[in-house]
């Protein structure tokens, strides 16, 4: 029945083959509630007096809103509350602010402009979910249509509307640039003395993910003041703590209750369900659900996002890819959700599982007027490996090389240097390729047959090039028409010697000194203050750390901090009661130099930091896993 | 608009219910019967999650009216087993692993109950045919396809 | 607030309003009521019992509307319209749709409608009209009124072809669908008579094909002409299904694959 077959002669010695679970059948902890119908997801508590929450949306990509007639639908049967814009008390959030990572740039409920279709602007509340619909339907609102861009090349134009206003260059801010730079060797040397350039463009559609059980959740006051929401979140903490800081409530008055869901796939991690039917559940009193139903799940539910890859090889008649380089495009929609995210980890993948001496990349996260775009199944992955995988094909049909063949000339080798200046190891793709061609009845040459990743390797592949470097791109200078090229530019102006390894980051900072990472938790050593001579570890830091942004949650402590200033009011007729503000964040505390070249994305974007103690920078690369004396191998970052 | 009563068998039980007169049965069955086995996927019966039985044979309980339910005899997964002993599919189901998130469940098996009840012995054709209107998205149709068969197995010995 | 009311003799029924719907198997009507209603003001449920029946009727069949697929599926007269009724949706669907919403279902649905289109059947309304099928399809959308059933002559199952293209299977809706009645009489053609599903707002006819067929014995050099001709008059539509240029592409080479079954 099972169609997984293992190949336990591949790197045998490297393995303890004392696997319990994997490849044996197992019964599902949970399979017996499903066949039953006694699974509970969220949808399956049942409330007195539910009432039930829909949207008003924008028919438009991009529209101002000049005025919501609401005066018709308040009137309708069953109708309880109609919920606008001024309802949210914190109306702009960005989902990665949790972990401090871009800005807020999105309203839960549209107020003065929508820049999707589907936006939603207004929403009812009403006994039942005929009446919602119906009220919701009666709503009207006076649009001033807006000129719309739906593709991310033509949303770069100096001259391209504006999609989103916290993002005024259509472009997500990776500082200083307004895209990620991967540099690695020089690529435009790399051009010039190979025998062949393949390039090409790749283009991904969005996928929806379309779990069978649409987004959705139902929220109820409780005793105590707090209200709980059952819900169908892929991320329950990520809700709590989006829903806190959007209504602008202490995450202690929520009580989540989920982690049955059905169907998620990356789909259920935007947290827009939540925060709307607490909202209703505040504003009325009683038990509110907020559900799409499946023409929203299709139209407004964040999809995979659309990805535009252009990639430029360079490459020497016998096969070998010497310079390969990168311009993408990744389709964020109208708002960042994780699209910005899905950047920085498509660019740590470059340039696929090859090695390749020259490599560069610009890749964009870039604003349209197109449904904002979320996770799914390794996004930020998955488009770009089909465009390698694409490409290689395309570029040993040019060569006249087989392709399989090709992909075992180029694979990593354990010990070859990554362009992002990591060593690779447990490479396998040599191995794989063979059990391929194999399984497909797929000649390959005794030397194919023969290769094998774990040897291969030279000086030459394991040393870090002098690499080219560049400042084009810089945030601003695209919309200004002073930068009009996309793809890495060839005027260099600085190199970094070779040999330079770039350093390694805590990429983000705790929010609170509770979220501390503990080395025995993650396997990688700690500096131990004494002696990492003087850099204090992180907790060390936490004090001194800014906090996140005003009104995410606030830490459920303390009697002994200073009084916090007031809040303003809001205007939300029932308005939970505000949580005391935290002093502006001056700066995450981690920044890379700004000349670091293959620095990842990172999440400032305020001017240079205050004095701050020195940052955490571990002594040994991260690596998974465990590597602890009568802990099983097996457990350690080698191959499994 | 005043509700509609409706009376029917639900599981071997009689039910009577007030509806909202354009409600549908799935309604009916989650909020009035409690009965909370059959799911809302689609509200537009591309999804098959809330399939439910007929006077024996598949409906999509979304799109029922739930006063066209009067006097019918409707089974859900609720009732599938007897007791604390379950149906061959879904021992079946279970052993095969033959469900991820469990969303699809209720009405795969209540697809394939009414092709067991019609056909003891169905073909793998039959078995993928009798289960086309019912969507599973955490890629499981071949385990799905495989526990049917294996339960109609297990009825035969 | 929308109103439903029973309809427990059709020869009584009012004449429809334009807000009215008729709820037959509900397959449409109820999936437009849970996503709002919006411009239904009153439904009439089909519950007249008669309307289900199936029976020979003079040379033909009578088909009452409100019979399901799986109830065109269990009548042995109607073998010929089988491999369209089998086609339409998955098994519960077939327990619901009917054959009178088939007439009414907008593209890209109304495969088993394409069939009875080129079988050429005679559509009844509960007021007792009877008009031809295609006229019914012509006019479908600006007259109302209760189709109390459809007839079919009775037709030889080999002369009878229908097929449907769809990207998922078994189930999976149009992106077009083609039924082909081809009577022989000594080893030629009499009046064919092809229609297409999916290709235009409603199930047409391929007049082109038929003019290219009808009288010829079926040998390749007819059914290279029928193919040639068979988007005559045909104007599909992109959808998310198929653009047009697919459905173009796409027309001759299914037509062809049929033809050449039969032959
Ligand atoms: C998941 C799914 C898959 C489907 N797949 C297919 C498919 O593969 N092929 C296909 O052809 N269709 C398909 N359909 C569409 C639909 O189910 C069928 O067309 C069906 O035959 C419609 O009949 P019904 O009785 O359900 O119609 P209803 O929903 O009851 O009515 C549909 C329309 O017809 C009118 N109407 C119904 N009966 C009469 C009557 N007697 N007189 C006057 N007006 C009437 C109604 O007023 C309404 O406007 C599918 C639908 C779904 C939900």
């Amino acid at each position: 029945m099972s169609s997984v077959e293992f190949r336990k002669e591949l790197f045998a010695d490297e393995r303890q083959d004392d696997l319990k679970q994997i490849g044996r059948p197992a019964i599902r902890q949970d399979i017996r509630g499903h066949v039953t119908g006694r699974t509970a997801y969220y949808d399956d508590h049942l409330f007195e007096r539910l009432l039930h929450m829909r949207c008003a949306r924008s028919p438009h990509h991009h529209a101002r809103i000049r005025s919501v007639d609401t005066s018709e639908a308040a009137r309708m049967p069953g109708v309880q509350r109609i919920v606008l814009a001024k309802d949210v008390p914190n109306n702009l959030n960005t989902l990665l602010s949790l972990i401090n990572f871009g800005k807020d740039d999105e309203p839960l409920i549209a107020g003065t402009k929508v820049s999707y279709r589907g936006e939603a602007v207004a929403a009812v509340i009403a006994e039942t979910e005929l009446q919602a619909r119906q009220a919701a339907a009666a709503i009207r609102v006076d649009w001033e249509v807006l000129p719309h861009v739906l593709d991310v090349e033509e949303a770069l134009k100096p001259d391209a509307p504006q999609v989103n206003a916290v993002y005024p260059d259509n472009t997500f801010d990776y500082e200083p640039y307004d895209h990620v730079k991967l540099r690695f060797g020089d690529v435009h040397k790399g051009f010039a003395a190979a025998d062949e350039i393949v390039e090409a463009t790749y283009q991904m559609s969005p996928i929806e993910q379309a779990p069978m059980e649409t987004c959705g959740a139902i929220a109820v006051p409780e005793t105590a003041d707090r209200i709980l929401c059952h819900t169908g979140t892929q991320a329950l903490f990520f809700s709590l703590g989006t829903t806190a800081k959007l209504l602008d409530m202490p995450s202690s008055r929520l009580h989540f209750v989920g982690g049955t869901v059905g169907g998620g796939f990356g789909g259920k991690v935007d947290s827009i369900t939540e925060p709307m039917a607490v909202l209703g559940a505040v504003l009325t009193g009683r038990p509110v659900k907020f559900q799409w139903d499946r023409e929203e799940e299709m139209q407004v539910g964040a999809p995979r996002g659309a990805e535009r890859w252009v990639i430029r090889d360079g490459v020497m008649r016998d096969g070998r890819i010497v310079a390969r380089s990168f311009t993408g495009y990744f389709d964020s929609g109208a708002y960042t959700r994780l699209s910005s995210y899905a950047g920085t980890k498509g660019v740590g993948h470059l340039p696929g599982p090859y090695s390749i001496p020259n490599v560069a990349a610009n890749v964009f996260c870039i604003f349209t007027n197109r449904t904002p775009a979320t996770a799914m199944r390794g996004f930020g992955i998955t488009g770009v490996d089909f465009a390698i995988e694409c490409h290689m094909d395309r570029v040993a049909e040019r060569v006249g090389i087989d392709p399989i063949s090709l992909r075992i000339l180029n694979a990593y080798r354990d010990g070859d240097m990554k362009a992002h200046r990591r060593t690779a190891k447990n490479t396998a793709l040599v191995e794989c390729c063979q059990v391929v061609a194999d399984k497909a009845g797929w000649r390959l040459s005794a030397e194919d047959r023969a290769a094998s990743s774990l040897t291969g390797t030279t000086a030459e592949r394991q040393a870090i090039p002098e690499t080219a470097l560049d400042e084009e791109g810089r945030i601003g200078e695209r919309r200004a028409g002073r930068v009009t090229g996309t793809a890495p530019t060839e005027r260099s102006t600085g190199r970094l010697p070779a040999g330079t390894r770039g350093r390694d980051h805590a990429a983000i900072p705790v929010q609170r000194p509770d979220m501390e990472i503990l080395s025995e938790r993650v396997g990688h050593r700690m500096p131990d203050p004494a002696e990492a001579g003087g850099a204090p570890p992180l907790a060390a830091a936490a004090p001194a750390r800014p906090t996140p942004p005003a009104a995410s949650p606030p830490p459920a402590r303390p009697a002994s901090a200073s009084p916090p200033p007031a809040s303003p009011p809001h205007a939300a007729p029932a308005p939970p009661p505000a949580p005391p503000r935290q002093p502006e964040p001056a700066q995450p505390a981690h920044r890379s130099e700004p000349t670091a070249p293959t620095a990842p994305a990172r999440g400032g974007h305020d001017p240079a930091p205050p004095a701050q103690p020195k940052p955490y920078e571990p002594d040994k690369p991260f690596s998974r896993g465990v590597n602890r004396p009568g802990v099983s191998r097996f457990l350690t970052g080698r191959r499994r | 608009m005043p509700k509609i009563p409706v009376r029917f068998t639900l599981n071997e039980a009689e039910v009577g219910l007030f509806v909202e007169p354009q409600s549908n049965l799935l309604e009916a069955l989650r909020r009035g019967a409690g009965d909370l086995s059959p799911k809302y996927g689609c509200g537009q019966g591309t999804c098959g999650a809330c399939t439910v039985l007929i006077d024996g044979e598949p409906h999509l309980s979304c799109l029922t009216l739930a006063e066209a339910a009067e006097g019918r005899r409707i089974e859900t997964t609720a009732g599938l087993a007897q007791g604390s002993s379950l149906h061959a599919l879904q021992t079946a189901f279970i052993e095969g692993f033959a469900a991820q998130c469990g969303y699809c469940t209720p009405g795969m098996l209540m697809a394939a109950k009414a092709l067991l009840d019609r056909n003891p012995r169905p073909s793998r054709e039959e078995v993928i045919d009798a289960i086309s209107g019912n969507l599973c998205r955490c890629t499981g149709y071949e385990p799905i396809v495989d526990a049917i068969l294996a339960a109609t197995e297990g009825r035969a010995a | 607030m929308i109103e439903i009311e029973r309809l427990d003799d059709v020869a009584r029924a009012p004449a429809p309003g334009p807000d009215v719907r008729v709820l037959a198997g509900g397959t449409l009507v109820m999936r437009a009521l849970n996503y709002g209603g919006h411009g239904i003001g009153r439904i009439l449920r089909l519950t007249d019992p008669a309307l289900r029946e199936i029976h020979s009727e003079g040379g033909g069949v009578r088909i009452g509307a409100a019979a399901t697929m799986a109830d065109v599926l269990a009548a042995p007269d109607l073998a010929a319209l089988h491999p369209a009724a089998q086609v339409v949706g998955g098994p519960a669907i077939r327990n619901m749709a009917t054959v009178g919403g088939n007439l009414f279902a907008p593209h890209p649905y109304g495969d088993f409608a394409m069939a009875l289109l080129a079988a050429n059947a005679q559509v009844h309304w509960a007021d007792g009209r009877a008009e031809p099928i295609e006229a019914m399809l012509g006019a479908r959308g600006r007259s109302a009124g209760i189709v109390a059933a459809v007839t079919v002559p009775r037709l030889q199952h080999s002369e009878f072809r229908f097929r449907k293209v769809s990207r998922t299977k078994p189930k999976g809706v149009s992106l077009m669908s083609i039924a082909a009645h081809l009577p022989r009489a000594g080893g030629r053609l009499g009046d064919v008579r092809i229609g297409f599903g999916a290709m235009g707002d409603r199930p047409l006819r391929a007049t082109g094909a038929e003019q290219a067929l009808s009288g010829r014995s079926l040998d390749p050099a007819a059914i290279d002409a029928a193919c040639a001709a068979c988007l005559d008059g045909l104007a599909p539509a992109d959808d998310p299904l198929a653009s047009e240029w697919y459905r173009r592409q796409v027309a001759p080479i299914h037509l062809r694959r049929l033809l050449e079954e039969v032959r």
